[in-house]
């Protein structure tokens, strides 16, 4: 992957971090997917060698910095998602692209209980099961985002 | 012999970077809640995704925009009409309150009872809402350069809206009411009862615990804040009772409020600036010498009840001079 790749990564996931902090209206923000996490997905599936934990790490300190969250929040919640998918990107190559999104909602899920764990231990939450809502629809989305950035990424030539 | 490829290549398993990522992560998290350093250090660090925050503000601008640019002449006569008969109600009734005004300060002279006074305030305008469903926070366009400071009390047209959390240059955070990190001591309108309304994560309910069964509540009451924290002003509506339970253990009540500012629809935003300042140095030298300047002014003065954008601007180019020394 030469520079360029780089760059597209980078773009992609500046990308899904402006969709995971645009603004919407007050009932629709339990309804955005989890942008920043899915996308973050797939890179640390297509090329496991190039993105991981560290992206992971700079993106959500990147996201803490905007959201106004404790810093660190996020940075870990996005760092500790890179690598579940690192752990398990083989069983990607091996699955149906349904079976896939089971296990990215799965992960995300995991992830966005983690970011709830930490937000209890910062204070005092409103606590309900809508939290899994952005996980659920992350993983919905997964096919068609997993298909078409597949199509991209072969295009552009970035392995 | 040569080794066989396996089918698989092994990537890296991260064990270790994610080590370290847990590590510095909670680093960060318990050295922000220690240390006062961090928030520099983050309000600096805020200035480097503001581009990202200026980006994502773009399309609701393009739509405010759009609309704008696409409303009919009809509609904007119309709006224009309704303003105007807006202002024409308010103007009647500032002109109502001010006999009241004097007439209260008449009264209160004859009860040798302290004067309350005005409040100053500047006016601010919403940057963005959070974009994050379980905290209710949003930025608006004053920071330390206008004299903002962490604790500051914030209104909307309505009643009171939250609290400044944190202050950067140009922007600073408000918590507001119904946050469920949020408390603000209030007092019943009608009969100065004293209570504390908390907020539930939920925009349109506050919650009022320990309420007494035998207390004279009522929904439809108006609570106002009581002052007592000693970081909100006295007197500004928070909140209307919305429900009033009796609880099974039949010494409390469950009460419910329905705060009066409504976030999701204000623009524009004031920052008063309480008499009773909070003790601690995290007040801008600058902003206390522009109160200075023009507060407590005298009635006569044009601009007694506000902080002279002027005055502070001047205050400020001295504090900095005086700095560079």
């Amino acid at each position: 992957m030469g520079p360029f790749g780089y760059l597209f990564v980078w773009f992609t996931l500046l990308l899904a971090l402006c969709l995971q902090v645009m603004p919407l209206p007050d009932a629709w923000l339990i309804w955005r997917p989890d942008w920043l996490g899915v996308l973050l997905a797939y890179w640390c599936v297509a090329t496991p060698q190039r993105v991981g934990v560290l992206h992971g790490f700079v993106l959500g300190v990147m996201l803490d910095l905007i959201e106004g969250a404790p810093l660190g929040q996020n940075a870990l919640v996005m760092s500790l998602l890179a690598y579940l998918f690192l752990l398990l990107y083989q069983r990607f190559r091996v699955y149906s692209i349904w079976q896939q999104a089971v296990l990215v909602f799965i992960l995300l899920g995991i992830a966005q209980l983690v970011e709830q764990w930490l937000r209890t231990i910062f204070g005092p939450v409103s606590v309900s099961l809508e939290f899994l809502l952005p996980a659920l629809i992350g993983a919905l989305l997964w096919p068609w985002l997993f298909t078409m950035m597949q199509v991209v990424r072969r295009r552009l030539g970035i392995a | 012999m040569r080794p066989i490829k396996p089918l698989f290549s092994y990537g890296p398993i991260p064990t270790y970077r994610m080590l370290l990522c847990a590590v510095l992560a909670f680093g960060l998290m318990f050295a922000e809640h220690r240390f006062s350093a961090v928030e520099t250090a983050r309000s600096h660090m805020t200035s480097v995704v503001a581009p990202i925050q200026w980006l994502v503000s773009l399309p609701s601008e393009g739509m405010r925009w759009g609309a704008m640019a696409v409303s009919d002449q009809q509609s904007l006569i119309d709006e224009n009409g309704r303003l105007r008969e807006q202002l024409l109600t308010l103007s009647n009734r500032v002109q109502r309150m001010a006999s009241l005004t004097a007439q209260n300060v008449h009264l209160r002279e004859l009860l040798n009872a302290p004067n309350p006074d005005d409040v100053p305030y500047i006016t601010a305008e919403l940057l963005s809402l959070d974009s994050d469903p379980f905290t209710q926070q949003m930025v608006i366009d004053r920071g330390r350069r206008d004299g903002a400071y962490v604790g500051q009390p914030v209104m909307d047209a309505s009643g009171l809206i939250g609290q400044v959390v944190s202050v950067s240059a140009y922007t600073s955070r408000v918590l507001m009411v119904a946050d469920a990190n949020h408390a603000v001591p209030v007092e019943i309108n009608r009969n100065g009862l004293r209570f504390i309304a908390q907020g539930t994560g939920q925009l349109d309910t506050l919650n009022i615990p320990s309420v007494p069964a035998t207390a004279d509540i009522r929904e439809g009451d108006l609570l106002v804040t009581s002052g007592l924290g000693g970081r909100f002003p006295r007197g500004y509506p928070v909140a209307r009772v919305s429900q009033v339970r009796p609880e099974s253990s039949q010494t409390f009540m469950q009460v419910t409020a329905e705060p009066i500012s409504q976030p999701e629809r204000s623009r524009y935003f004031l920052l008063l600036f309480p008499p009773e300042r909070p003790q601690d140095d995290t007040l801008d030298g600058a902003e206390r010498m522009a109160r200075a300047v023009i507060w407590p002014g005298d009635p006569g003065h044009p601009n007694a009840n506000r902080i002279d954008e002027d005055a502070l601007t001047a205050a400020l180019t001295l504090i900095q001079a005086k700095e560079e020394e």
